[in-house]
């Protein structure tokens, strides 16, 4: 028990709670945006998997770091856009659209992969982004160090979350995206474009899931691996309903949910071969389903996810 | 521009759809094979042969179809009740886990009766597993896509968990891998010098089977009215959450049904690599058959084609070999677009 | 910013010419043409299906016409944008309110008033030019609140807030008054006065003869989506109006007097649960004998719907009691209600009457499936179940493809008459009729209202829904009114006056002081 007290706080502790925290933060908003607009994007497994790698595969290129989040968040943007045509303008199933997409995103990924590597049997690495302790603040015991020596990915991870926070509620593109996914013929009736507000949160929102992945290779390791989202997507999916569709509290619960992912892997070593190590791997998942089924009754839903808008249907 | 609901759709329609969606497809990932630098006529060329082209080509390609077929079944009984069962392949794998251990040494029974036991048992795995979900979509309202993915995981673990402990094999090598299962539990093979076993006459019995009770009876009506409307269900008198709950025993108990097939018919043991996404491509087959039990024989036949013949065209020309998931992940959003058009006509203004 | 208006504002502020508009082999519009002058209310006079609503969303740019053009202030007005009726100074208040529930009131007025794209959203300036409308024409309203949880009337308002806020010189409110009570419609007729007064320009879209006599001073009277007469208000007579808007002359059907019978359904202190807050139906009294048709009328959102559903066996019953046929129902369920004898006529066709997608014979055993003539060993019986659909499309006169043709191809007033036929033809002892007319045109309307007649007649014992006040007066026995999920007592027809009910529908009955109460209570 003192063990585990001790554990928890280390600053050590903390900094492998953030790190592996940002990809849910980023994956979480954007799914987030995505829903808010009225679309359920199930692609979200195969565009952080595809934005893994893309953002690897252009620093390994030799782009710099931030060229590759760029280029991340444009290979997201793009698979985004193919959902967004789908659902939107189409109204085709958000559910089977999805799973297309994601099966398309990871698909197209190891093709790639393979296509420019064909031989790597270990996969190559590049120099991630480093540390960044933000001077005096890094100083502080425990906190300092965890918090305030991220690297500037997360630093940027954290900001996109008061930003999205800020436009969803401060500014009127914001209250229209609200709006499409609240009652999309009243925004239609005030003037509003319907189709463009939602295509546009379904890009927008893929490319912050795509720098989620992109964290992966560029900040929390240094390589690309195949599987290795790993239903990370999908658990940012259950983070949205646990969040009440609210970026503040997607924070809190990517952070919440990394606190236990954190313990459970330190966990691991305490314990030892007590127990086999998959018991502990399974923790994530049924945390997920677990945070549903709490959620379930709870849940408000924006009252147009998953409801094609025809303009002008009777 | 804007969509117009046909009044009736047309039977050559409704076949040419699925025809015209793999061609565009195909056609769309010909841009794939240019960019690895090789002939598109002959990478496809290599792919039809590899998939058709000999007595071999065909029984393997029938053999990767058996269980896609279950597993397209699957997902074409839960989808036609709008229940969202993505977890197939969980399911095959809970379904594989039970046969592999049942099959393993456990059961005592003469043959006859030990190789319908082991597939019941794998069936009601895979049923057993997609209950959960069911039960909290009805009870508790909790959204079945995501819970179905994510027992996908916890599946894959445990499977995991039990081949590295109690199921391991004691003369695997150090592979996690189950004992074999007993020579009476494997399911006879149909073609001499080929890998094709009886679970393709199995999955055929099962797609006629799930014509039957889709079309034919009062729950095939049941689940058909409740995947069109659940409130006009509802209101009717029909137990709406009955009926999803039993479509998805259903569903899950072919999708089951799916691992056990592979491990007494084609492995003889579980690895952790049974399935190359089964359950996944199980979703396209539904989708490419519009979720009729025929055509999804026809459909996982072509993906299945798809796959072995990709293997050939990779080794012919240098194509990864992963440009068969990118066909079949092209093949189903085309097909998307295709049922829109088959369901709608474009109309100017 | 000010409403004022603009200095040399024509006398004509907007014109139609031309309009004509076709969904498949439907004339809706078929060369309208209309003028609407500077300080005026116009009323837009027709039946369901008259063309009214298609010609104001073609006006509005929800729709193109497939010919003629639209003039406002003097200036063409593209086609297919409603961003450019907004910008022309055309507000619209839709029958069904396009307003998001989970967002405030202030979210929903601004939205789409400032630039898109601009990188902050002035609230407190949004706010105070909201207030000051809302003191300016007498509409009160609280910024904050969410929408949802707004009465109709409120709701209503705040459409017309959205309006004016945009700078809306032409407005144009379609049906506004079937949700309101008597009473509320006479406030907004004097809202209309004042907007009016201002040098506003009103269309107003009904179908109630009085209403448009009482707040127009032109009506133009379309049917079968042509223009047939435009007249002076003050130059015209009711029957002129409603001959013009039928066609012929007008023959409502009349229900016969009928000694009412045995009790069949009585409710005591019957109660249903709300998602959240007060109970949706709040401890409702109700007798109905065989023989009689009890009219249930209120304002929309009062509790009728939970009544319907408790009534329809998908509601569960709180608290209270309910006796069908001498025979206490513990746990009502649809089929538990079906195999007694009770026929339901749901309030939504398409959302809750039936399958779209599924064929018509499909739909019409969808209540009684499992019966032996129908299905057997699980099997379903397809001969069976056809002849009884050949046998109830003649009998019901449902006019389309045949029994095995995709039931989303019917029309509205077939729709209603298959299920109709799917619940009369069992002879039910009970029958439950929601909104049973709505939206339906003239021909269907009296259709439905002979057959709940006939049903009558032959025995039955009818609560009708609806908040069309004249077809409860039409048919009704006796009359209740629906207030905050409570049942006033039933009124005689013969004491049930329109003034009368919208003084119930208001809550002014004998329990007032507990009605007030509990309102109270609620806000609280």
């Amino acid at each position: 028990m003192a063990e585990i007290l001790e554990l928890v706080l280390s600053a050590a502790f903390w900094t492998a709670v953030l790190r592996i925290a940002m990809p849910y933060v980023l994956g979480t908003l954007g799914e987030l945006l995505c829903e808010r607009a009225g679309v359920l994007n199930l692609g979200i497994e195969g565009i952080m998997t595809l934005g893994a790698m893309a953002g690897w595969m252009a620093v390994y290129q030799g782009a710099d770091l931030w060229t590759g989040v760029a280029v991340a968040a444009l290979a997201g943007a793009a698979l985004g856009l193919l959902h967004a045509v789908l659902t939107v303008p189409l109204g085709l199933s958000q559910h089977v659209a999805g799973i297309g997409v994601t099966l398309l995103g990871t698909s197209l990924t190891y093709f790639t992969y393979r296509m420019v590597l064909p031989q790597a049997t270990t996969p190559p690495t590049i120099e991630p982004f480093r540390p960044w302790p933000i001077p005096g603040l890094s100083e502080i015991p425990v906190l300092g160090p965890s918090l305030f020596s991220q690297t500037p990915l997360a630093y940027a991870a954290l900001g996109l979350v008061a930003l999205v926070a800020y436009v969803l509620y401060r500014t009127p593109v914001g209250l229209g995206l609200r709006m499409v996914g609240e009652n999309p013929a009243a925004a239609e009736a005030q003037g509003l474009s319907v189709t463009g507000l939602r295509m546009g949160a379904v890009c927008a929102g893929s490319a912050l899931m795509a720098v989620g992945g992109a964290f992966l290779t560029l900040s929390a390791f240094n390589a690309f691996f195949f599987n290795m989202l790993n239903g990370r997507g999908w658990i940012c999916i259950a983070l949205v309903v646990f969040a009440s569709w609210r970026p503040g509290k997607a924070l809190l619960g990517a952070l919440l949910f990394a606190g236990f992912d954190a313990l459970q892997l330190r966990l691991q070593q305490i314990v030892g071969p007590a127990l086999p190590y998959q018991v502990f791997l399974m923790m994530p998942y049924l945390l997920s389903i677990l945070a549903l089924v709490v959620m379930a009754r709870r849940a408000a839903y924006p009252k147009a996810l998953m409801v094609p808008y025809r303009k002008g249907e009777r | 521009m804007r969509l117009e609901p046909r009044a009736s759709v047309p039977l050559t329609l409704g076949l040419l759809a699925p025809v015209g969606a793999v061609a565009a497809a195909l056609a769309i990932c010909a841009a794939l094979v240019a960019w690895s630098g090789a002939s598109i006529p002959r990478a496809y060329a290599l792919l039809a042969e590899g998939a058709l082209g000999s007595r071999l080509a065909l029984t393997e390609t029938l053999t990767r179809a058996t269980p896609l077929i279950l597993t397209g079944l699957a997902a074409a009984v839960a989808f036609r009740a709008r229940f969202w069962n993505i977890g197939a392949e969980g399911q095959l794998y809970l379904g594989a886990l039970v046969a592999a251990w049942l099959g393993g040494g456990l059961l005592d029974l003469p043959g006859w009766t030990l190789v319908p036991t082991v597939l019941i048992a794998g069936a009601l795995a895979g049923s057993l597993l997609l209950a959960g979900p069911a039960v909290l979509k009805t009870r508790f309202g909790v959204d079945e896509v995501v819970t179905t993915l994510l027992l996908n995981f916890v599946v894959l673990l445990f499977v995991s968990m039990m081949l590295e402990g109690p199921m391991k094999d004691p003369m695997g090598m150090g592979w996690p891998q189950s004992a074999p299962v007993l020579p009476e539990a494997e399911l006879p093979r149909l073609a001499e010098r080929t890998r094709l076993h009886a679970g393709l006459i199995l999955a055929l019995l099962a797609a006629a089977a799930v014509w039957v009770m889709t079309a034919r009876t009062v729950w095939g009506y049941e689940a058909r009215a409740v995947g069109g409307n659940p409130r006009a269900a509802a209101f009717a008198g029909i137990p709406v959450a009955w009926v999803m709950v039993r479509t998805a025993l259903i569903s899950g108990a072919l999708a089951g049904l799916a691992g056990a097939v592979e491990v007494t018919g084609l492995k003889g043991y579980l690895t952790l690599d049974l399935s190359p996404g089964f359950g996944y491509g199980g979703i396209v087959v539904a989708m490419l058959a519009q979720l009729h039990p025929a055509g999804a024989v026809a459909a996982a036949v072509f993906v299945a084609g798809i796959f072995v013949g990709s293997d050939a065209m990779s080794r012919g020309v240098a194509v990864p070999t992963y440009i068969a998931d990118v066909i079949v992940a092209v093949s189903l959003i085309c097909m998307l677009v295709a049922t829109l058009l088959v369901r709608f006509r474009l109309r100017k203004g | 910013m000010t409403v004022s208006a603009p200095l040399r504002e024509p006398e004509v502020v907007l014109r139609l010419a031309g309009i004509t508009k076709r969904f498949g082999p439907l004339l809706a519009n078929d060369g309208i043409s209309l003028e609407l002058r500077r300080g005026e209310v116009l009323a837009l006079l027709g039946e369901n299906g008259a063309g009214k609503t298609t010609l104001m969303n073609i006006l509005f740019g929800h729709y193109v016409a497939d010919a003629g053009h639209v003039e406002a202030f003097g200036r063409p007005l593209p086609p297919g944008s409603p961003r450019a009726a907004l910008d022309a100074g055309i507000g619209m208040v839709h029958q069904h309110f396009t307003l998001a529930e989970n967002l405030t009131v202030l979210d929903n007025v601004i939205l789409g008033t400032e630039p898109l794209w601009r990188p902050w959203s002035d609230r407190a300036g949004g706010r105070r030019r909201l207030l000051d409308l809302a003191s300016r024409f007498g509409l009160a309203v609280d910024p904050d609140r969410p929408v949802g949880s707004l009465s109709v009337g409120e709701r209503q308002r705040v459409e017309i807030l959205k309006a004016l806020y945009r700078n809306a010189r032409i407005l144009i409110l379609d049906e506004p008054t079937a949700v309101l009570t008597p009473q509320e419609s006479l406030g907004l007729f004097a809202t209309l006065g004042r907007l009016t007064a201002d040098g506003l320009s009103v269309v107003f879209i009904s179908h109630k003869l009085h209403e448009v006599l009482a707040g127009s001073q032109e009506v133009a009277v379309l049917r079968g989506g042509r223009l047939v007469a435009r007249r002076r208000t003050t130059e015209t007579t009711r029957a002129e109006l409603a001959e013009l808007m039928v066609g012929r002359p007008v023959t409502a059907p009349r229900a016969l007097p009928l000694a009412p019978g045995e009790p069949v359904l009585a409710l005591a202190g019957a109660t249903v649960a709300a998602p959240a807050g007060p109970p949706a139906l709040d401890a409702v009294d109700l007798t109905v004998r065989r023989h009689e048709i009890l009219g249930i009328a209120g304002v929309s959102g009062n509790g009728q719907t939970a009544l319907a559903d408790l009534l329809s066996g998908v509601a569960e019953l709180a608290a209270g009691r309910m006796v069908l046929l001498g025979s206490e129902i513990v746990a009502p369920s649809a089929r538990e209600l079906v195999r007694r004898g009770v026929a339901r006529i749901p309030e939504d066709r398409h959302a809750t009457g039936l399958v779209p997608g599924m064929a018509v014979w499909e739909n019409l055993i969808a209540e009684r499936y499992r019966e032996p003539r129908f299905s057997r060993w699980g099997f379903q019986r397809r001969g069976g179940a056809m002849a009884h659909a050949r046998a109830l499309i003649a009998r019901y006169d449902v006019r389309g493809p045949g029994p095995a043709a995709m039931t989303r191809l019917l029309s509205g007033g077939n729709m209603q008459k298959l299920i109709l036929g799917r619940t009369l033809s069992e002879r039910p002892s009970l029958i439950v009729a929601s909104q049973p007319t709505r939206g339906l045109d003239i021909g269907a309307v009296t259709y439905v209202q002979e057959q709940l007649l006939e049903a009558r007649a032959a025995g039955a014992a009818v609560v009708l829904i609806s908040e069309d006040l004249d077809e409860i007066l039409a048919l009704s026995d006796h009359v209740a009114v629906m207030v905050r999920g409570r049942l006033s007592p039933p009124l005689p027809r013969a004491e049930a006056t329109i003034q009368r009910l919208g003084l119930l529908m208001a809550g002014h009955w004998e329990e007032h002081g507990a009605i007030a109460q509990a309102g109270a209570a609620h806000a609280s």
